[in-house]
């Protein structure tokens, strides 16, 4: 596949969360950060620097969490697209989600969606992490606010609901 | 593969798109609008990684992502190419960023670049109409730039296996997600009795500290294991350093990049001798 530039008017179908999702009347250099918010009605992953340095936009992609931002959405037609809306069910918080309330790891909130991402991604690999792993696996994505405390409180909080069984 | 090439061929203003980490940053902050784009990461033989025990090398696709070199048996196999890998961005940028993209950015910043120069690495180059072979000395030719031509991409990467210690250090403003200020590999093949040592980000280009290394060889049997007296690791630091050529820009000075890769020099040199 190649992706002409001169073209805004493209239309292809990226599957995110599991539904395939028609992309219309696209310009193809979009980003997926754009593309899920601008387009698809998603504004869960955010933008700040867009230059993959602050880890807001933070998206599972094929199982690895990367930087929606630096993900050209015409290329990603192939894959498998997880976005912080997909991990809530039927309205109700996930585990992590939940955990970062009881810890008060959120303050002004614009961080916590991609954090709440890449948390969700390490501990679906690793539901015992120690404060390395979880500092190491958290290292990409940035807060203002908190000081990263309580975030690591909340990550050990959900750690040990689902050691204990409890969530997902 | 043949149908990359094709469209490759076909459209030579191309960008070759692997990871997005170094193009989509051009696109999202600095107004770049690529003509064509021809995404490579889907393709799963560029994706691979192989060990060749008979020619004892390993051959890295060109697609392969860094998350992958960190950790399990690659980084056993080739721990200056893990560590080097480890202080890649962030981890959503190891999950996304590749070897091939490393090479075809060439920055003299990007982190592999140095473990590719230190272990004599050889591109793999893949055109519709021919391929070739270039050692990595001859493949990067200047401040992000290489002797890749028109229609061409990188498929892969062989570098030889070697017994003996080897590592990667880099200097940076902070401790993670960061550029490199200064780096440094350090390959001891304990059999040929040798130590090769490469640094990035103080040239325009990798550099081989090939006097250093030869000084080091006289001074030091460095076949099987091998001791260094303190001032033998400081003199090598300092006889490195002065084959590089910094500059000062916005990240560092010529001044602190000199001293910083003195330091890592010497100190790689002294993890290698036990």
């Amino acid at each position: 596949m190649s992706i002409p530039n001169d073209s805004l008017n493209e239309s292809y179908s990226l599957n995110v969360n599991g539904t395939l999702r028609e992309v219309r009347d696209a310009w193809l250099g979009e980003s997926l950060l754009y593309v899920l918010r601008e387009r698809l009605g998603l504004p869960g992953a955010k933008g700040a620097c867009e230059q993959g340095e602050c880890g807001s936009c933070t998206v599972i992609m094929d199982d690895r969490a990367v930087c929606s931002c630096l993900v050209m959405a015409a290329s990603a037609t192939e894959s498998r697209i997880l976005t912080v809306e997909s991990l809530g069910e039927n309205g109700r918080l996930s585990d992590v989600q939940q955990a970062f309330l009881d810890a008060g790891g959120v303050q002004c909130g614009f961080c916590t969606p991609g954090f709440i991402v890449a948390v969700h991604h390490l501990l679906d690999q690793n539901s015992d992490p120690d404060d390395e792993q979880i500092k190491e696996a958290l290292s990409g994505n940035i807060c203002r606010c908190t000081g990263y405390g309580r975030i690591l409180d909340a990550v050990k909080v959900a750690a040990r609901g689902r050691r204990d069984g409890v969530g997902s | 593969m043949d149908h990359l090439l094709e469209l490759l061929a076909d459209h030579d203003d191309a960008s070759v798109l692997a990871g997005g980490t170094d193009l989509m940053v051009e696109v999202n902050l600095h107004g770049r609008r690529p003509g064509t784009v021809i995404p490579v990461g889907g393709l799963e033989e560029m994706r691979e990684w192989n060990h060749r025990p008979r020619s004892n090398s390993v051959t890295i696709g060109a697609a392969l992502p860094y998350s992958d070199m960190e950790r399990g048996p690659l980084a056993e196999l080739l721990p200056a190419l893990a560590q080097a890998a480890r202080t890649v961005g962030s981890p959503q940028i190891r999950a996304a960023g590749t070897i091939g993209g490393n090479l075809g950015t060439c920055s003299p910043a990007g982190d592999i670049l140095p473990v590719l120069a230190a272990l004599d690495a050889t591109i793999h180059v893949l055109h519709r109409d021919h391929s070739r072979d270039i050692r990595f000395a001859d493949f990067m030719t200047g401040v992000k730039r290489n002797c890749l031509t028109p229609g061409e991409v990188v498929h892969s990467v062989t570098v030889p296996l070697t017994r003996g210690w080897q590592g990667y250090a880099k200097v940076g403003t902070r401790n993670a997600m960061v550029i490199s200020t200064a780096s440094a590999c350090l390959v001891h093949d304990a059999e040929e009795g040798h130590v090769a040592l490469a640094l990035g980000a103080v040239a325009p280009t990798i550099v081989r500290a090939v006097k250093a290394e030869a000084w080091l060889s006289r001074q030091v049997d460095l076949r099987g294991t091998f001791r260094v007296s303190p001032e033998t690791a400081h003199e090598f630091g300092l006889r490195a350093a002065s084959e590089t050529s910094p500059i000062t820009d916005h990240r560092s000075t010529a001044e602190y990049r000199r001293h910083a890769v003195s330091v890592l020099a010497r100190r790689l040199l002294e993890r290698s001798a036990s």
